[in-house]
């Protein structure tokens, strides 16, 4: 008993999710902004006009897996 | 805290990205070189004019390629590092390395292992234009669910972790996400666009390059994650050791 008292573990402690939302929310969009650029964008979906993003990253959107052309 | 977690999930996934550059650059441009001169051939004996390059495949191949994969590196690690700070202290009582070590082996399992054995990366030639959009939603679909699958999987594996122990609570996990696989993989529709005279050798190669490039990828994030964080969760651990995780 008292060796659990005056020893104390230090266990993972979880981050509160109230604190992580905002995070989770602005952080993740911009993040899967950054993949949309690099994987889709001027693919089946288009921001920008042209063809400019998708022949610059041609390369690495076929190695990384995306479907491309 | 996860302002501090995020900033070294970037930085992890930079470096990352910058090793799978590398590995790109020597295992991955070969082929999409083979690839493209068995485009361009085929497009020379059908009468066809050849596309006009608009970026250069010096360009393609070297700032490109490294733009893209830093770009997707830098991205991964971000979102890693968002994951992570979800699930740290939510696994039972797995450190701060164990927790990101166990998130980039399900990660890479979950986002890159099986969509890729319903739809692997295809090398330039490999592909019609006019399917892009289509292939391009079930490509997303596969991953969402099989996201979702893994998700569902880890939940049931905690709550069987108390009555089964956890070898049997990770098998029976690992079950129901594999039944899962299976019916998604006989639901989704299949799509082969390999044209007929296409190297097989070029092909295989290429997919072997592809996955390396993401295995470099997540092994990176998965173990130097861990490493720096440990510093990051460790001021926060000791300062409530009221709360202590089985």
């Amino acid at each position: 008993m008292s060796d659990t008292t005056f020893a104390p573990s230090y266990g993972p402690v979880a981050i509160p999710v109230r604190e992580l939302l905002p995070w989770a929310i602005f952080a993740g969009l911009m993040l899967m902004l950054m993949l949309y650029f690099v994987g889709a964008e001027e693919g089946a979906t288009s921001l920008i006009r042209g063809t400019a993003v998708h022949e610059f990253v041609h390369d690495g959107r076929h190695l990384l897996g995306f479907p491309c052309h | 805290m996860v302002g501090k977690l995020l900033l070294r999930g970037l930085l992890v996934g930079l470096v990352a990205g910058i090793l799978a550059f590398a590995f790109a650059r020597v295992y991955g441009e070969p082929q999409v070189d083979k690839a493209i001169a068995f485009e361009e051939q085929q497009a020379q004996a059908t009468g066809e004019a050849p596309e006009p390059e608009m970026v250069s495949r010096a360009t393609q191949a070297g700032i490109g390629l490294a733009t893209g994969v830093l770009v997707y590196g830098a991205a991964l690690g971000g979102l890693f590092s968002l994951v992570f700070a979800y699930a740290y202290g939510r696994l039972g009582s797995l450190g701060p390395r164990g927790t990101s070590a166990l998130i980039a082996l399900l990660g890479f399992l979950a986002v890159i292992v099986v969509p890729s054995l319903k739809y692997p990366a295809n090398p330039p030639a490999v592909g019609n234009a006019e399917t892009i959009g289509y292939r391009t939603e079930l490509f997303f679909i596969m991953i969402v669910v099989s996201i979702a699958a893994m998700v569902a999987a880890v939940g049931l594996a905690q709550r069987l972790w108390n009555r089964l122990g956890a070898w049997n609570a990770s098998i029976v996990a690992g079950l129901a996400f594999l039944v899962v696989f299976a019916l998604v993989k006989a639901a989704l529709p299949d799509i082969n666009e390999v044209p007929e005279t296409f190297s097989a050798t070029v092909l295989w190669q290429f997919r072997v390059a592809s996955l390396g490039i993401q295995l470099v990828l997540w092994t990176v994030v998965g173990l130097g994650f861990g490493a720096v964080a440990e510093r990051v969760v460790a001021v926060r651990d000791q300062r409530s050791p009221a709360r202590r995780y089985a």
